[in-house]
C-alpha cells in the first residue's frame, strides 16, 4: 500500500465484476474448483514473558485430508509469527508477501519490526480484496513496545486480545480457554494451556486433527516447537507390509521392428550458386 | 467447514449500540463491546470508541472493517491536517473528512459512525454519520441495531445542559438498557468524556450493569430515571 501518500485510492482499484460473475454461476449450479482449505484450529495467548501460539496441522481439501501434517505457523520477522486458517494458498501467499515487505522495511529503517506494522500491512491487503483472499491470521510477535496479539478477519478487520481463536474449531479452543486463561502465566502453564485448546479444537472439529505445532517468542528468543504433541499416531500396522514385490517374471521375448530401416546414400556435390 | 452455530466466514459486524450526547462543557460517548461474525461472538470486549485526536473520538459501528478503515484513513488525514494548520483541528473537520469518505464510497461502505469531540471554537459537538453519508449536527444521537431500543427512552430523558455527571450516568443506563434488549449488543460499557482538559476513558464491567428489569430500582416518577444510583466506573 505504497500509495497512501496523502491520497484516497481513485474509482479504479480492484474489479470484483468476475466476482459476481462466479457467484452467478455458482448459483446456476456449477461446481467451483475445489481448493485446498486449512479447517483448523489456531490460537494464541499472551503469557508473562511474551506471546505463544497454536495450530493443528490438518489440511483439508472438501471432505478429504490432503495434508496430515502441514505447517500452519507461518514466518513473518524473527520476533513475529502468524497462524493462518482459511485457503490455504491465501494465507501462504499473504503471509509471504508481508514476510517479504517487513524484511525491505527492516533494511529500510535498521530496526526490529514492530507487530503493529505487520498487522496493518495485513490487513490493508486483505480490505483492498473485500474478503474475497479467505485468510482469517492470528498475529503474535514481542517488540520493543512489548508482547502483542491480534486477530485479523478476512475482510481487514483486526481484533487485539490477549487470548484469540480462529478457524473452524475455534468454538472448541475458545472454550478452553474463557475457562483456564488467567493473566500472568508462565511458560509452561502457557504452553500446556495452548495445547489443551488445540487439542480440544483437534479432537472436537472435524476440519481439526492430526498434531499440535506451538510457537513460544519472547524478548529476543523464539521456539517453534514443530509437532510439539502427536496425539493421532498410526496405530494399526498391517503385518504383512505395504511393498509389493519388485520384479516380474518375464515369460517370453519377441523385438518386432515397426519399420525398415532405410538409408539414402547422395553422392551428390555441394551446392553451388 | 461452516458450522451450525453461525458462518464463520460471515464479515465481521458489530451488532452495537453506540451513543453520543453533548452536556455543558463537552462531549459523552458511549458504546458495548461486542463484535459478532454471524451468530458467534468474536470478540466480547472490543473497543469501538477509536481515537481520532487528543480532542476527537468516534463510535464505530456496522462492518469491523470498513469502520476501522475509515477510521485509520480519517486519522492519518486529520494528523496532517493539524500538522499543517498549527493547531488541533476541529470536530467539524473530523465529521467532514469521515462524511467524504462515507459518502463517495457508499457503494462498497456499510458503516454508521458517530464522531463527537471539544475544540476552543465550538465547545462540546457531537455529528452523526449514518449509512449513505449524511452528516448531521445534533445535541444527542444514537446508533446501531441497539439504538431501536433507545429512541423512546431518549425523548423522555433526554435535557439541554446537563452536567458532566448526569451525561455519564444518562450513558451507561442508555447502553446497558439496549444490552439487556438487543442480542447483538453485549459485554462491557465503555465511555469517553471529552472537554477542554482532554478524553477520559471509563470502562463498567458486564456485572455491575443492571439488565432485567427486575433488577432495575423502582421509580416513583417517569422522569425520575437518573435519580437511581449508577454503578461505579474503572477509570483509564
Amino acid at each position: 500500500m505504497s500509495e497512501l501518500a496523502g491520497t484516497i485510492p481513485g474509482k479504479g482499484g480492484f474489479s470484483f465484476d468476475l466476482c459476481r460473475r462466479n457467484d452467478m454461476l455458482v448459483s446456476k449450479g456449477l461446481k467451483p474448483p475445489s481448493f485446498l482449505k486449512t479447517g483448523t484450529t489456531i490460537v494464541g495467548l499472551i503469557f508473562q514473558d511474551g506471546v505463544i501460539l497454536g495450530a493443528d496441522t490438518r489440511a483439508t481439501e472438501g471432505p478429504i485430508v490432503a495434508d496430515k501434517n502441514c505447517e500452519k505457523i507461518h514466518y513473518m520477522a524473527p520476533n513475529i509469527y502468524c497462524c493462518g486458517a482459511g485457503t490455504a494458498a491465501d494465507t501462504e501467499a499473504v503471509t509471504d508477501m508481508v514476510s517479504s515487505q517487513l524484511k525491505l522495511h527492516r533494511y529500510h529503517t535498521g530496526r526490529e519490526s514492530r507487530v503493529v506494522t505487520a498487522l496493518t500491512l495485513l490487513k490493508s491487503h486483505l480490505f483492498s480484496y473485500q474478503g474475497h483472499v479467505s485468510a482469517a491470521l492470528v498475529l503474535g510477535g514481542v517488540d520493543v513496545t512489548g508482547p502483542h496479539l491480534h486477530t485479523i478477519y478476512p475482510h481487514g478487520s483486526t481484533d487485539t486480545l490477549p487470548f484469540a481463536t480462529m478457524g473452524s474449531g475455534s468454538l472448541a479452543a475458545m472454550a478452553i480457554f474463557e475457562s483456564k486463561y488467567r493473566e500472568g502465566l508462565t511458560r509452561d502453564e502457557g504452553v500446556k494451556l495452548v495445547a489443551e485448546a488445540i487439542c480440544s479444537g483437534i479432537f472436537n472439529d472435524l476440519g481439526s486433527g492430526s498434531n499440535v505445532d506451538i510457537c513460544v517468542i519472547t524478548k529476543g528468543k523464539q521456539e517453534y516447537l514443530r509437532n510439539y504433541l502427536l496425539p493421532n499416531p498410526r496405530t494399526y500396522v498391517s503385518e504383512k507390509g505395504y511393498t509389493f514385490s519388485k520384479k516380474t517374471e518375464v515369460l517370453f521375448t519377441k523385438i518386432t521392428p515397426l519399420r525398415e530401416l532405410v538409408e539414402v546414400i547422395e553422392a551428390g556435390d555441394a551446392m553451388e550458386e | 467447514m461452516d458450522m451450525s452455530s453461525g458462518d464463520l466466514n460471515a464479515p465481521h459486524s458489530m451488532g452495537t449500540t453506540i451513543i453520543g450526547v453533548t452536556y455543558n462543557g463537552g462531549v459523552v460517548l458511549g458504546a458495548d463491546s461486542r463484535t459478532s461474525t454471524g451468530m458467534y461472538v468474536a470478540n466480547r470486549a472490543s473497543d469501538k470508541i477509536t481515537q481520532l485526536t487528543d480532542n476527537v473520538y468516534i463510535c464505530r459501528s456496522g462492518s469491523a472493517a470498513d469502520s476501522q478503515i475509515v477510521s485509520d484513513y480519517v486519522r492519518y488525514f486529520l494528523h496532517q491536517h493539524t500538522i499543517q494548520l498549527g493547531q488541533p483541528s476541529t470536530v467539524k473537520v473530523a465529521a467532514n473528512l469521515v462524511r467524504l469518505l462515507s459518502y463517495n464510497n457508499k457503494n462498497s461502505l456499510q458503516t454508521g459512525l458517530i464522531v463527537g469531540g471539544w475544540d476552543k471554537y465550538e465547545g462540546g459537538k457531537i455529528y452523526g454519520i449514518p449509512l449513505g453519508g449524511t452528516v448531521l449536527e445534533l445535541p444527542f444521537t444514537i446508533g446501531g441495531s441497539g439504538s431501536s431500543y433507545l429512541y423512546g427512552f431518549f425523548d423522555q430523558v433526554w435535557k439541554e445542559g446537563m452536567t458532566q455527571e448526569e451525561a455519564e450516568k444518562l450513558v451507561v443506563k442508555a447502553v446497558s438498557l439496549a444490552i439487556a434488549r438487543d442480542g447483538a449488543s453485549g459485554g462491557v460499557v465503555r465511555t469517553v468524556t471529552i472537554d477542554k482538559d482532554g478524553a477520559t476513558r471509563k470502562f463498567y464491567p458486564s456485572e455491575t450493569l443492571p439488565l432485567w428489569h427486575e433488577e432495575l430500582e423502582p421509580q416513583e416518577s417517569l422522569l425520575d430515571i437518573l435519580s437511581t444510583a449508577s454503578p461505579e466506573p474503572m477509570i483509564s
